[in-house]
């Protein structure tokens, strides 16, 4: 994905940031889950549909995001950045940055808010109780399928032992050890940057 | 507002301190920041004890948008209303977005460097360890589910088999095991 990082030359119309904030408005209440379960129809709606990025350009964004501290819905900002650089330059990248992640968090925040308040005003309900208690397995088991996914997307051969070694080490360090998670890191670039995993 | 859940416990002081902790914790987050979620709110800060971790993260994975930042506005809504919210949402995607973009703009002219690939895949490894990590830490606290440990372990393994191995949608996940689990929650309260 490096050397073919070129910017497509767009002329967007009002119109057309109009559509990009309605695609991501309406994205947004389907993102149970996170933000990255749309990813796929970003793709179709962003680089097939209205060829408004580049292939290379979508996968970058994606993986600058989850290689950069924050939360990775970030990989937004940086398609709409990217959208905005094919439309013109700096300012119209920074226009694509608001445009779309105003338009993936405002429905959703909006939503989670209210029904956050609501749980927490009724936590003594027997349904509410209920809820939490029943999704504290299922809550716990998404964090290991969530890493195991993570994981199994850096390789999932034989020869790709050393990944998992590096994962499983990291885990059962953190578990029993209160070292800064940073340091980890640290190592895992390290390790990565001179080929070992 | 509905008071804060416990008087003695440590929370935060102001919109500033929100701000100022989720920034933090966000600017430690490569790859995600769950991980450091957990490490800094219930270990360190002991804004919330590990159960309630988990009652929040459920209805923060289960509403849509990024769960870090549902969890952030209900963190930061449950001490300070709509502003704390918004301070605590602020905090979390302000700094990192502005790293986020001079990332891109740097990566634009350092991308073709193998080491660089390779130290984001070494970053990538240790990130998904240190989300296993968050997951058998809060294991623990399954201890005090109304459900029983053995109930638990079993829907949590139908659930990572679900999931992580037969990579069936989560919506269909939430609505089968996780329907299940809260009906079973539901019948064993009644006692």
């Amino acid at each position: 994905m490096s050397e073919s990082l070129q910017t497509l030359h767009l002329a967007f119309s009002a119109r057309d940031w109009f559509d990009l904030f309605l695609h991501y408005l309406s994205l947004s209440l389907l993102s149970v889950g996170g933000a990255i379960t749309t990813a796929p129809d970003m793709h179709r709606f962003l680089v097939d549909k209205q060829h408004w990025l580049t292939d290379a350009q979508f996968n970058a964004s994606i993986a600058i995001a989850q290689s950069a501290p924050g939360p990775n819905v970030l990989f937004i900002a940086l398609l709409g950045w990217n959208v905005g650089l094919n439309a013109g330059g700096m300012l119209t990248g920074l226009l694509g940055v608001f445009v779309t992640m105003l338009g993936i968090l405002i429905p959703s925040t909006t939503l989670t808010y209210t029904a956050a308040q609501w749980g927490h005003r009724n936590r003594e309900l027997r349904a509410v109780r209920a809820f939490k208690q029943g999704m504290g397995p299922i809550v716990v088991a998404l964090l290991i399928a969530t890493s195991w996914i993570l994981a199994s997307s850096n390789g999932s051969s034989l020869k790709d032992w050393p990944v998992w070694l590096v994962t499983a080490a990291s885990a059962i360090i953190v578990w029993r050890s209160k070292i800064h998670l940073l340091w980890l890191l640290g190592a895992g670039a390290l390790l990565g940057w001179y080929g070992l995993v | 507002m509905s008071p804060p859940p416990s008087e003695q416990r440590p929370q935060p002081k102001s919109l500033t301190d929100l701000f100022v902790s989720f920034t933090l914790l966000a600017l430690q987050g490569f790859g995600g920041v769950l991980a450091v979620v957990q490490r800094e709110l219930v270990e360190k800060k002991r804004w919330m004890t590990r159960e309630e971790f988990i009652e929040d993260w459920a209805v923060a994975q289960i509403m849509p948008g990024p769960n870090v930042v549902n969890l952030s506005l209900m963190v930061g809504g449950r001490y300070f209303g709509l502003k704390g919210a918004m301070a605590a949402l602020a905090g979390m995607l302000t700094l990192p977005l502005v790293l986020v973009l001079l990332l891109a703009v740097l990566y634009a002219q350092f991308a073709g460097h193998p080491g660089v690939a390779g130290a984001l895949r070494g970053m990538g490894a240790v990130a998904a360890g240190l989300i296993a990590a968050t997951g058998l830490k809060l294991f623990g606290a399954l201890k005090n589910n109304v459900l029983g440990i053995r109930l638990c372990v079993g829907l949590g393994v139908l659930c990572f088999v679900s999931i992580a191995l037969l990579r069936i949608p989560l919506a269909y996940v939430l609505l089968s095991l996780g329907l299940a689990a809260c009906v079973l929650a539901y019948r064993k309260l009644k006692a």
